[in-house]
């Protein structure tokens, strides 16, 4: 196909008409708008940078922007592990392998609000009977501090997604050939030593892609925070993406919610291309 | 004693499996029991089975979360959304993949470059736009969710267009096809692998989700996400309704996934891979 022919071009427009409208324009169109007075219908005045410097001091948006980071941090490593961990146990010669593999991957299927609904009933009652119980006082009143909030969101989302990373080391394992296990095993490597220089560095392109998919997906997270804590105690535990949909649709702040939503873009974009560059870079030099 | 020890150490691991994977299906072991308790047996203890069995708390939220409404519109949601995917999503792949124009790299640049931008950076002008053109209704969704699925769409079935021999292209041609019967009847029944990746991965995402619909669908035509969440804060402190709820709402996917588990699992192994 050429670019000049006409069936070229029919083939794109219906992608190219949703991508534009649902997207660039939008994101254009509000990078505009953040810098002036826009009531979600018109804007009046121009006002430079102001909303950017205003958001910068406003301690509930930069303390949800740290907030974020540290929930990030925390669930990529964790993620990581886990998913490694229970790929590990699912490639090994168990029976149950594939009734585990189902079970582990199931919360992927669900939508983050339902799992957060069922989880409030977890941290709330289940965790409070058990307290009851064992008077283990530490689990009263999960959700209403806003560091089991945070451990809460935490281990909600680890349950959920560990089953999705999981199913992405499994795909890299199970191409490692069996000949260089077996011919590892002869020469008396123990477990550990083949997995640290055979399993390991096979399994590192693994790493780019779970990290690149866990980190996007802590920064956008959003149902999850609704359902959960809704951002409690006192907008203690709200995330960057709530904030966001907050200051728009509840204190119809429009433009300064886009100037917020701009910073956003700008982290989450910063965020992955770095990590593509840096892993694109290291598994070249392996 | 090699080949024991090598036993006795499967069994462990396989003991430890069912014994984590017992937890990650306790908390829905809890949902369902507890949705099956009065309100006056949830409150004297939640870890026990029931006093009595309570069918009457999935009655009532049957009816109060108008689940074959919310079930209809989400199904149709769905799969109008999913249909507009795949059909747009595979033609655009296939003209981009056979021309090797500069111009041709540029566009699916663009395309696989938009993955970056996060829905809550296009949201507000989004809804903005969508609301001046009264276009705030199910077909503006289903719309949205094209501009939004396209992207990653598109870059899978570039990828699979590959291993599609341009012969194949060529042999339709000399026998008199035009460009839109050569990518439908030769072409797109190449890519049925790809396109079911594609469906589930677009199904997972749209059936989910919440934030869209909200700002975008009335109540009246919302989708079950939507309906929970309404439902839900009716019922705050009131478990055994909520919980009966929350099962029914979460019988769909289960049924799904029971019947395609196979093709969920390699579509979403793909999807993340490539």
């Amino acid at each position: 196909m050429q670019n000049r022919s006409l069936a070229f071009w029919l083939f794109l427009t219906p992608v190219i008409l949703g991508l534009g409208i649902v997207v660039v324009i939008p994101f254009f169109y509000g990078l505009f708008y953040s810098f002036t007075d826009w009531n979600g219908i018109t804007a009046n005045e121009f006002l430079g940078f102001e909303n950017y410097i205003k958001l910068f001091q406003e301690n509930e948006f930069m303390s949800s922007i740290w907030f974020t980071v540290k929930f990030a941090v925390v669930t990529v490593i964790l993620l990581n592990i886990m998913g490694l961990g229970l790929a590990l146990l699912v490639t090994r010669n168990i029976k149950s392998s594939n009734l585990l593999r189902t079970v582990f991957f199931m919360p992927n299927l669900i939508g983050g609000l339902i799992l957060g609904f069922i989880w409030q009933f977890i941290f709330i009652s289940v965790f409070g009977d058990i307290a009851g119980l064992t008077g283990i006082e530490g689990l009263n009143g999960w959700l209403s501090t806003t560091n089991t909030g945070f451990w809460g969101l935490v281990i909600l989302t680890a349950w959920q997604m560990a089953g999705y990373i999981m199913i992405i080391y499994i795909a890299y394992l199970e191409n490692i050939p069996k000949e260089l296990i077996e011919a590892a095993k002869i020469d008396g490597e123990s477990s550990f030593q083949r997995f640290k220089n055979i399993t390991f560095p096979l399994v590192a392109p693994a790493f780019t892609v779970s990290m690149f998919l866990t980190l996007s997906m802590a920064f956008k997270i959003y149902d999850q925070n609704l359902s959960l804590t809704n951002g409690g105690p006192f907008n203690s535990t709200q995330m960057v993406a709530m904030e966001i949909v907050r200051t728009a649709f509840s204190d119809n702040q429009m433009a300064y919610a886009q100037a917020k939503a701009v910073i956003f873009f700008l982290i989450v974009a910063v965020i992955a291309m770095t990590q593509v560059y840096y892993n694109k870079k290291r598994e070249v030099e392996m | 004693m090699k080949k024991n020890n090598e036993k006795r150490n499967l069994l462990s691991i396989e003991i430890l499996g069912l014994l984590l994977g017992l937890i990650w299906i306790a908390p829905f072991y809890l949902m369902i029991v507890n949705a099956f308790k009065s309100k006056r047996d949830i409150f004297s203890g939640v870890l026990g089975f029931p006093e009595e069995i309570v069918f009457a708390n999935f009655v009532e939220a049957f009816i109060d979360l108008e689940f074959l409404k919310s079930l209809f519109n989400s199904v149709l949601i769905t799969g109008l959304s999913i249909a507009i995917i795949i059909l747009f999503s595979s033609m655009a792949g296939y003209a981009l993949a056979r021309n090797k124009s500069k111009l041709s790299g540029i566009i699916f640049f663009i395309f696989v470059a938009a993955m970056l931008i996060p829905f809550q950076s296009v949201m507000i002008p989004l809804v903005s736009i969508f609301g001046q053109a009264d276009m705030l209704n199910a077909g503006g969704l289903i719309f949205m969710y094209l501009g939004f699925g396209c992207s990653l769409s598109i870059f899978l079935y570039h990828g699979a267009m590959t291993g599609i021999s341009k012969s194949m292209d060529e042999a339709a041609i000399i026998d008199g096809a035009n460009r839109f019967q050569t990518f439908w009847y030769i072409i797109f029944p190449l890519l049925k692998p790809i396109s079911v990746t594609v469906g589930i991965l677009n199904v997972i995402w749209i059936w989910n989700d919440y934030l869209l619909p909200s700002l975008v669908l009335s109540e009246s035509n919302a989708t079950i996400p939507l309906k929970m969440f309404y439902f839900f804060g009716q019922y705050t402190k009131q478990w055994h309704l909520a919980l009966a709820g929350l099962t029914i709402a979460i019988i769909p996917v289960i049924v799904g996934y029971f019947f395609a588990q196979k093709q969920i699992i390699n579509g979403v192994s793909e999807g993340a891979v490539k």
